[in-house]
């Protein structure tokens, strides 16, 4: 008989309050040990890595990578004993378990499992009956018999690919309450709702708003059992499914009661890329400077540095010619790496460059930099781009590289688009997008010739970066790019 | 490296370089000679042992078992050295990275954790180990230090014509303390008063993440110039040099000679605390420097390069290694949640009416927390 413990979110810094799980080291059936390698998560702080606590099998992950965990939720379950022997509930580190897992009626609890109870979680209606922690469990944890049928009823499905049914141990963040209809009756909000301190707790816990229950104890005081029940008739489904489909396409969210939209709350990288962007948008007057270029003489450099023997060991392709000559191009116009100091009333001249090249990783669009790239042989730039592009495509960005940047490159171009018009990345004046390299007829030396052109997109924060300034900056760069012995002049 | 600033390596007592060769030092030659190969294994199983334990540790913490982590990490051969020097009645104050020192003080390791799992304020009989309990305020300790060892001054410890009975203090700050005035206060103290008390002082390069270099101008342990104290600096990654001048600060201190200050020049390998992220404020070229400077691989390669490592000992002392690391895990999940009304237990060594007014108040305010109804 095997033996079952949880793992739960710890709090990997100082009073933090949740993380999300960048990557699992780990899949279910996998035998651990004590200490090895089991996630990586994100906090507020830092990206961490926390070590199994325990030796056995995974029997379940929890939580998917990209969700935003709440400390103390449960993550992940082992078999710590999966030759043994021991009866149910007998080995003491078992009931040690308990009050982690999902309390099965939650409202039979003592206070001492006041933690379980609190923490259910609507989603725990959804657990299969077939569930073995379930199984192992109820008998120690519950003081009363359990409603049994009702898991059977309720576990209706809407299993998440590759991750089994979830046991309600992924916290979502309560919802707002326009994202689904009220719960229980119309409350009166004149009145004060009447609940003791754990009631609350739990109802803030939950995501129940205490004006919308019905009370039910003595002189209209909301109970335990009244916070349960309002939570559990809004028991959400989760799905993402077009009708006749059986695959989801959501990883998550939930399914509105009507059944025609997912409702998937922002968080993580999404989050932040949307606040970054209504910052600089609505704070930053944005003007853009296009150029188209034959650039032609880069594609030439490109091939013949790939062929050299010192250049070897890196990628080389039009990207880091473009990135060389938007350098050359600051050092020529340094007034374009600034920011915009709106508290003190300043501007920022940088006597540095930390180049952002906006990349589309796992976690989302992220813009790692290279530092002092300022300072870079082309060998080294293109190495540190390589660096760059690696980290991110396998979500191994750290916090570091993302801090700290001054200028910023998009390259659209691979997406086989034009041109854009960037946002620049906050506290950044200006963001160059690179766009295709396509083969077109260009009027070269007073022919009509085909010829390698590219369009490019200069955005700048025009309360510190004229238009003048923009446009010189862009025809540096365009300059470079299409005759880039250009760049022997001007280093 | 500026010759003058707090980095430079001017005036570093080094008798164990980085590559594990031994380096002849005529002055502190006589702090070291008595060592066997013996005492050398042992000093090299103290620091594995506490490294053993500080990996658990940190382990712990990232499963959410302790609130709070402090690594040692790369400090080892600082806390061993200086701790292998100190004897009775020599009594420590340490701050609150000090486990290498705990451990040559007899404390049972665990016991540190019952901090930072949130149960106790300290689990050790201060008086049964010389070692007085963790302070997390920095330096605040220091004056409690110096009081200490004007006391001992007091009572006949020091200079009491039997060398072998003479004692003396021994207080364990970082760099950042030196900063504070409570620290600078008890130099003072100390050094106008000559009392019988050792700074040891633990540069491991960060304040958190402020570096030396924004708290100094010079070497910190010319701190104690403007004071009149006697100072030191040593590498702190050599074990042995770090033995050798608590050897002699200690003596100086117990013959009634006045207060010393050692700068033991080391690097955190780890974190600040498990709270932080080091990659922010240093690089890896950083810490990739001093990870050649490792203190535990330093007389590794000595007692390696002159036959006394054998495998034999090597595998008993992991071994050992291990299981401590395996009682600290368990020790910590077998401890009980104290009940909240202890907090109010030690505040006063006798009864105190205030605390006894608060104590009654917080217990009918916890009770207000139970739900009969809903626990039924």
């Amino acid at each position: 008989m095997p033996t079952f413990e949880t793992f739960r979110m710890p709090d990997a810094g100082e009073g933090l309050t949740e993380a999300d799980i960048v990557t699992w080291h780990v899949a279910v059936g996998d035998t651990v040990e004590v200490n090895q390698p089991l996630l990586e998560v994100e906090t507020a702080k830092s990206l961490v890595e926390l070590p199994c606590p325990f030796d056995g099998v995974v029997t379940e992950l929890l939580a998917q990578v990209g969700d935003t965990v709440e400390v103390g939720a449960d993550i992940a379950r082992f078999d710590v004993d999966p030759a043994g022997e021991a009866a149910p509930g007998a080995d003491p580190t078992a009931t040690d378990a308990a009050p982690a897992a999902p309390a099965p009626d939650s409202a039979n609890h003592s206070g001492a499992d006041a933690r379980a109870s609190s923490v259910a979680e609507p989603a725990t209606a959804g657990v299969s009956s077939a569930d073995p922690v379930r199984a192992v469990e109820e008998p120690a944890g519950a003081q009363a018999p359990a409603p049994a049928q009702a898991p059977a009823d309720e576990g209706s499905g809407s299993v998440l690919v590759g991750y089994g049914v979830k046991a309600g141990a992924a916290h979502r963040r309560p919802r707002k309450s326009d994202a689904l209809e009220p719960i229980g009756g119309e409350g009166d909000s004149d009145y004060p709702v009447l609940a003791k301190p754990p009631v609350r707790k739990l109802a803030k816990e939950l995501g129940v708003d205490l004006t919308t229950v019905t009370p039910s104890g003595p002189g209209g005081l909301v109970t335990r059992e009244d916070v349960e029940s309002a939570s559990k008739a809004h028991s959400p489904r989760e799905l993402a499914l077009y009708p006749g489909d059986d695959q989801p396409w959501l990883a998550q969210g939930t399914m509105t009661r009507d059944g025609r939209a997912t409702r998937v709350p922002v968080k993580s990288v999404r989050k932040r890329t949307a606040e970054a962007m209504v910052s600089s948008a609505f704070t930053a007057p944005h003007v853009t400077v296009f150029l188209t270029v034959d650039v032609t003489e880069t594609m030439n450099l490109v091939a013949r540095l790939k062929a050299d023997r010192e250049f070897a060991d890196v990628r080389v392709t039009p990207l880091l010619i473009v990135a060389k000559a938007l350098l050359l191009a600051v050092r020529r116009h340094p007034e374009v790496n600034a920011s915009w100091d709106e508290e003190r009333q300043e501007i920022v001249y940088k006597h540095y460059v930390n180049l952002g090249i906006a990349a589309s990783t796992p976690r989302g669009l992220m813009v790692p930099n290279i530092k002092d790239a300022h300072r870079m042989p082309l060998h080294d730039l293109a190495e540190r781009l390589q660096d760059l592009t690696v980290a991110a495509r396998e979500g191994r960005t750290t916090p570091a590289a993302l801090q700290d940047g001054t200028i910023t490159i998009t390259n659209v171009g691979p997406l086989g688009i034009d041109t854009g018009t960037p946002i620049l990345n906050p506290g950044e004046s200006a963001i160059l997008a690179f766009g295709a390299i396509r083969q077109q007829p260009w009027v070269h030396e007073g022919e009509i010739q085909v010829r390698w052109v590219t369009q490019l997109a200069l955005s700048m924060d025009h309360r510190l970066v004229d238009g003048e300034l923009g446009a010189r900056v862009l025809a540096d760069v365009g300059r470079v790019m299409n005759d880039p012995a250009q760049g022997l002049v001007w280093a | 490296m500026d010759r003058h600033g707090p980095l430079s390596d001017d005036g570093l007592v080094t008798l164990l370089d980085r590559h594990g060769e031994r380096l002849a030092d005529p002055d502190w030659e006589p702090y070291v000679e008595h060592l066997t190969a013996e005492d050398l294994r042992g000093f090299w199983r103290d620091m594995t042992m506490t490294r053993a334990f500080d990996m658990e540790a940190t382990s712990l913490q990232r499963q959410g078992e302790l609130g709070l982590w402090v690594p040692a990490l790369g400090q080892e051969a600082a806390q061993i050295g200086s701790g292998r020097a100190i004897r009775e009645p020599d009594y420590v104050f340490p701050s609150y990275r000090e486990h290498g020192v705990a451990f040559t003080r007899g404390v049972d390791l665990p016991q540190i954790l019952t901090l930072f799992r949130g149960l106790e304020h300290g689990s050790w009989d201060p008086a049964a180990h010389s070692f007085h309990l963790y302070t997390l305020v920095i330096g605040a300790h220091s004056l409690h230090a110096t009081g200490y060892a004007m006391a001992m001054d007091r009572d006949g410890l020091v200079a009491s014509g039997n060398p072998d009975a003479d004692g003396a203090v021994v207080c364990y700050y970082g760099d950042g303390a030196t900063s504070q005035g409570d620290v600078n206060e008890a130099h003072i103290f100390a050094a106008v008063n000559d009392a019988p008390i050792v700074f040891f002082v633990q540069n491991n390069q960060f304040a958190i993440s402020e570096p030396t270099t924004r708290q100094a101008k010079v070497p910190l342990a010319r701190r104690a110039d403007g004071v009149g104290i006697p100072s030191v600096r040593v590498d702190g990654n050599d074990v042995l040099a770090s033995y050798a001048v608590t050897q002699w600060a200690l003596k100086h201190a117990r013959s009634g000679a006045g207060p010393v200050l050692i700068e033991a020049f080391t690097y955190r390998m780890g974190a600040h605390t498990t709270s932080d992220d080091p990659t922010r404020y240093r690089t890896r070229a950083d810490e990739e420097h001093w990870a050649q400077r490792d203190p535990i691989a330093r007389l590794e390669a000595y007692l390696l390069k002159h036959g006394e490592l054998s495998d034999e000992f090597r595998a008993e002392v992991e071994a050992e290694a291990k299981a401590l690391g395996k009682r600290t895990r368990e020790a910590v999940k077998s401890w009980e949640r104290p009940p909240l009304l202890t907090m109010f237990d030690h505040v006063y060594a006798e009864p105190h009416q205030q605390v006894e007014a608060e104590r009654a108040w917080f217990d009918r305010y916890q009770r207000s927390f139970t739900d009969e109804g809903a626990h039924a």
